[in-house]
């Protein structure tokens, strides 16, 4: 890695610091106290591979930070069970960490209880609109108490609202998309197709 | 371009950086699936039959997924082809956690690798429908309808086991596997429901499949036992459910239920014995050469 690497890298971990300062003024307490900065805001600060408007805080992945000292443990939940955006997701913690001075760094996988498009926070949701991509609604309830998960034989009536014009009359193209995570739909007064965000 | 101009964008640094993670494109490096997560074995349930049950659901799951895969660039439209894509990448991420699961409970500390690619044909204890070689696209569907209908019943009653590890992983599943089950249905009330010729291939589709159903709901004795143990399911309590589900697809596309019989085992053995159909040990061939060729590589 070369010098120039280095800073610019500390910077990029700066910037996005100050992103998460902006978003939730309360994540960072108990931060640098020997001028590091908190593991909370730097694990927060790191963006989804795929989606990468998205911090990992507003996927809602992030479950817990925990900082003893040098160390820091990092608890993440997969969003699809297959994603493989989330090897790159540690991977890129235990970067954006070490970067931040932190030497220890485990990141643990939660998978109980299983994530939640709901978890999407509200910043999230607006960053996706922003960039064109429909944010999900209410995630439907999968698991009913002693019977079986409905079977679901014509295309869901879901009201998705147009990223690009905000028109309601939309209409599914491919239930599956580009990720696991994303359907491709297209909007019927502004013509353009867009990628919205699966309840799941 | 120099260095300190925009190394982030440098997929050269990346590579070439001196660290031991995979940041540069996805794919290249696999962490255990499992990481940080507790896996010890329950009390009153035997290791070796957790890692033998882990197997047949992970198997079933990794299987279908390959049949999945070979569908790439041979799917009617390019929707499908990455309809299919998803839902055998889904498969795939349950068969990665049941394999981890496995080898982590029977003691051998076998990774998932160690188990997709360095097992014989015989060591394999996937459902035969799952290995089946690929038809066409009224096989495909029947099949991914009679596969999602069965494990999603599986899943969700997976959901109260005493392992935490398979309870967690079917309550991710259920989510999954509901829109495996969706997608498939839909698509059969389309082909049952369209031309003659699709309702033809749907037909046909059916009558290939059904002999491998019965299998399904056949309890093996590890599951049997898993099931006594509060840690598994019981198949044959699943068949009420998929009979159920089964009429309400197939009432929808106007096709009725094949009277065909069952494709009997060796000496009453099948897949959940490792007892494969001959399409297996060409599956396996390609699944794992690579792998074979080139032991422990990274990439």
């Amino acid at each position: 890695m070369t010098e120039g690497d280095r800073v610019t890298r500390g910077t990029a971990v700066g910037r996005a610091r100050s992103g998460a300062t902006e978003e939730r003024p309360g994540a960072r307490a108990g931060a640098e106290a020997d001028g590091k900065p908190g593991a909370r805001a730097v694990a927060e600060a790191v963006t989804d591979p795929e989606l990468p408007m998205l911090t990992l805080a507003d996927l809602g992945v992030l479950r817990e930070v925990t900082e003893d000292g040098d160390t820091v443990t990092v608890a993440i939940t997969p969003t699809y069970t297959g994603c493989p955006a989330l090897d790159t997701m540690r991977d890129d913690l235990v970067h954006a960490l070490r970067q931040a001075g932190y030497g220890e760094v485990e990141v643990r996988t939660v998978l109980t209880p299983a994530w939640s498009s709901d978890w999407i926070s509200p910043a999230g949701r607006r960053k996706l609109a922003a960039a064109g991509i429909a944010p999900p609604g209410k995630a439907p309830s999968h698991h009913r108490e002693g019977g079986p998960v409905p079977l679901t034989l014509s295309l869901p009536s879901r009201h998705v609202h147009c990223p690009h014009c905000g028109s309601a009359d939309t209409g599914l193209v491919s239930y599956f998309g580009a990720t696991a995570c994303r359907s491709l739909y297209s909007c019927c007064t502004c013509s353009e197709p867009f990628e919205h965000v699966k309840e799941i | 371009m120099s260095s300190d101009s925009v190394p982030d964008t440098n997929v050269y640094d990346a590579i070439t950086e001196a660290s031991d993670d995979a940041r540069w494109a996805f794919g290249t490096g696999f962490s255990d699936p499992l990481a940080g997560i507790d896996t010890t074995v329950p009390d009153g349930v035997g290791g070796d039959d957790l890692a033998a049950y882990a197997l047949m659901l992970g198997d079933d799951a990794l299987i279908m997924s390959h049949r999945l895969q070979q569908w790439c660039t041979n799917a009617p439209e390019l929707e499908d082809e990455v309809a299919l894509a998803n839902i055998g990448l889904d498969l795939l991420g349950q068969a990665r956690l049941l394999l981890a699961r496995a080898g982590a409970a029977d003691g051998s500390g076998r990774d998932e690798d160690a188990l997709a690619f360095h097992r014989a044909e015989h060591e394999f204890r996937n459902v035969r429908l799952a290995e089946l070689e690929n038809g066409d696209f009224g096989e495909l569907i029947t099949r991914l309808l009679v596969f999602s209908v069965w494990r999603l019943a599986l899943l969700a009653r997976l959901t109260g086991s005493r392992d935490t590890v398979l309870a967690a992983l079917a309550a991710k599943g259920v989510k999954e596997v509901t829109y495996h089950r969706d997608y498939a249905a839909q698509w059969l009330i389309r082909l049952g429901d369209g031309t003659d010729f699709s309702r033809e291939r749907a037909e046909a589709g059916l009558t290939e499949i059904w002999p491998y159903v019965a299998e399904l709901f056949t309890p093996h004795v590890v599951e049997q036992r898993l099931a006594e143990a509060g840690a598994g399911v019981d198949p044959g309590a699943l068949r009420e459910e998929f009979d159920q589900v089964m009429g309400e697809v197939l009432a929808a596309a106007g096709l009725d239920r094949p009277d065909v019989a069952a494709r009997a085992g060796v000496a009453a053995r099948t897949g959940r014995d490792g007892v494969h159909t001959e399409a297996m040990g060409y599956l396996l061939a390609e699944m794992q050469s690579i792998a074979r060729a080139h032991p422990g590589a990274t990439w």
